[in-house]
């Protein structure tokens, strides 16, 4: 079935070879035949976020233009594009990380739950916690594998008994079975690895609704970062994700759907195509999509 | 072919740096020793003066008239009392104030005029402090010369050190883990409070014994606000009068009688011993909250 598909890929786009690694497809990434067999709209499942012309400033610089696109429930959506594009930028636009930088400014609308998230009205902290975020660089706190994955649910005042949250946890991330005797031990103690998924626990602890992945495979070896994308692929039923990489290989593998992003002439970042991955991969209707995915430029 | 390079090069050049290392090392080396040696000949002297002078009844014992039987009780539990009160003013104050600078203040200029009069602060002459102290806390607050006037003073004087160093101890800590309590939604207090402030707490200890270290050395500022040589009790309460070590030895040392040289030489190897007994306790603090911190 999967050797059928990727053949059928490769007939379509024979450039595609070196960006889909098509031995690791059968047997370690279960997750691709998810990935490539997702329906086409976003709007299938429904769309818990929507951008609706988002404009981002830094001062006087504008990092980000008129973007508009709208995450699928329980979808992988991947925002892929050359550096200094605005990926990270974006995805920090979604659970208001980016209030932590004094010269920033938002227009228009980021609408969860019909709710635009920068309306005077919204709580970033309760945005955070419902929109949880995974980091480029592992950053466990400097505590115990325990009290990292209970921190979130200690603040939060979540109900249950803490043990049993921090093992549906750390089960879901798939650390158990490495860390369940060592839980009392420092977090820095651990892999890069498995301090990144540490991390993607500690946020699935709160039980947010979507999690947000900036990079979260740019320090990791080859073999972590399966891992992490094995694991997206499971997380993907229960949670919706958006990840940002810069790795186009990556992006085909795990997402469903996938933006491109580039620079404009003003240095802005702009959102050149938005659709299903395989689309993008296989017959991108955007010249740069072209020239950037078959690594003429980026 | 780089092995010739090197045999060209050897010959004069190398040996001539060698020389100017050789120099150098020398002169950081005599730069180290200098402060070191100072240390131990002041130590040795106060050692041999001293020593012999300390003794229970000497600690034990309020000021006299005659040298033989001067302790120095009341000025080192005047000092404790000070410590500690300038301590419980200044510590919150100060680390209150870092904290609102380094993580909640928008960086404007206002803040930006706040940050450089705090480090100018910490330039100003201990004097001034005592002039400061003596107009607001003994004329206007009416505290007269008690241990409070004089604890709000030193706690003037040490918090731009406090402020400085607890800061530094605030930026030590990424901002990755801010970001990262943020991100599972902890509100910006919370944050401060469980993830930043105790791995920064090592660096703001260290910061917070250096600065009372400071001030228990401060002789001007009291002099000024008024603090007596002559007490012959155990201060009763925060408005109680009160000396401390170092007016204690001052006055010894002006003494005209030969064995009060003595007895001044005996107070400061007890004024060293508080010294060196607090910056252990800083120490072993430090160690057990980096041990805590598991970094």
């Amino acid at each position: 079935m999967v050797d059928q598909e990727v053949e059928v890929r490769e007939a379509e786009a024979p450039y595609m070879r070196p960006i889909l690694p098509v031995t690791h497809s059968e047997t370690s990434l279960p997750g691709l035949k998810m990935g490539a067999v997702t329906a086409a709209d976003p709007a299938d499942e429904g769309s818990v976020l929507e951008l609706k012309d988002l404009n981002v400033f830094y001062g006087n610089f504008q990092a980000l233009k008129d973007i508009n696109m709208s995450i699928g429930r329980h979808r992988i959506t991947a925002i892929i594009g050359p550096s200094g594009c605005g990926k990270s930028t974006l995805i920090r636009c979604l659970n208001r990380m980016n209030d932590l930088i004094p010269s920033f400014r938002a227009q228009g609308e980021v609408l969860f739950e019909q709710q635009n998230l920068y309306s005077r009205d919204i709580d970033p902290v309760e945005v955070r916690q419902r929109i949880g975020m995974v980091f480029q660089k592992p950053n466990p706190f400097p505590k115990s594998i325990y009290d990292n994955v209970a921190f979130g649910v200690r603040i939060n005042g979540i109900k249950g008994k803490m043990d049993e949250i921090v093992e549906k946890s750390l089960r879901a991330a798939a650390l158990w079975d490495e860390v369940k005797d060592k839980l009392s031990q420092s977090a820095l103690a651990l892999s890069g690895g498995q301090q990144q998924r540490l991390c993607i626990a500690r946020a699935i602890a709160v039980e947010p609704e979507i999690i947000l992945m900036d990079e979260p495979c740019s320090a990791l070896d080859p073999i972590a970062t399966l891992r992490i994308e094995e694991l997206m692929r499971e997380l993907v039923s229960t949670y919706t994700i958006v990840i940002v990489t810069h790795n186009m290989q990556q992006a085909a593998r795990v997402s469903d759907f996938t933006a491109v992003m580039m620079m404009s002439e003003e240095r802005a970042g702009e959102m050149v195509e938005f659709g299903d991955t395989r689309e993008i991969f296989t017959n991108p209707k955007d010249r740069r999509t072209e020239d950037y995915i078959t690594g003429r430029f980026g | 072919m780089s092995t010739q390079t090197l045999a060209y090069d050897t010959a004069g050049r190398n040996a001539y740096r060698r020389v100017w290392a050789r120099l150098f090392h020398t002169v950081f080396l005599c730069a180290t020793l200098f402060g070191i040696v100072a240390l131990a000949v002041l130590l040795i002297t106060v050692g041999l003066d001293g020593l012999g002078r300390v003794s229970w009844d000497f600690i034990n014992g309020y000021p006299s008239r005659f040298a033989e039987r001067a302790g120095i009780k009341s000025a080192l539990f005047g000092t404790f009392w000070l410590m500690g009160m300038t301590a419980m003013i200044a510590v919150p104050i100060g680390v209150g104030a870092a904290i609102y600078l380094e993580e909640f203040a928008a960086r404007n200029w206002l803040t930006k005029i706040i940050e450089t009069n705090i480090n100018n602060l910490a330039g100003v002459p201990s004097i001034i402090y005592g002039l400061l102290g003596l107009a607001i806390f003994v004329r206007v607050m009416g505290l007269d010369r008690s241990v409070l006037a004089g604890a709000l003073t030193m706690a003037l004087l040490i918090l731009p050190i406090i402020i400085v160093a607890a800061r530094e101890g605030l930026r030590s800590v990424p901002p990755s883990i801010r970001e990262a309590a943020l991100a599972v939604g902890a509100t910006p207090w919370q944050t401060v409070r469980f993830q930043v402030l105790p791995p920064a707490m090592p660096m703001i200890l260290t910061g917070v014994i250096l600065a009372l270290s400071r001030a228990i050395g401060e002789t001007a500022p009291l002099i000024i606000i008024g603090a007596l040589a002559f007490v012959a009790f155990v201060p009763d309460g925060p408005l109680s009068s009160f000396t401390v070590l170092p007016i204690q030895i001052y006055n010894w040392t002006s003494r005209p009688q030969p064995e009060f040289a003595q007895t001044a030489a005996a107070g400061i190897v007890v004024l060293l011993a508080v010294l060196l007994s607090m910056n252990a306790v800083a120490v072993i603090l430090r160690n057990y909250f980096e041990r805590k911190r598991k970094w």
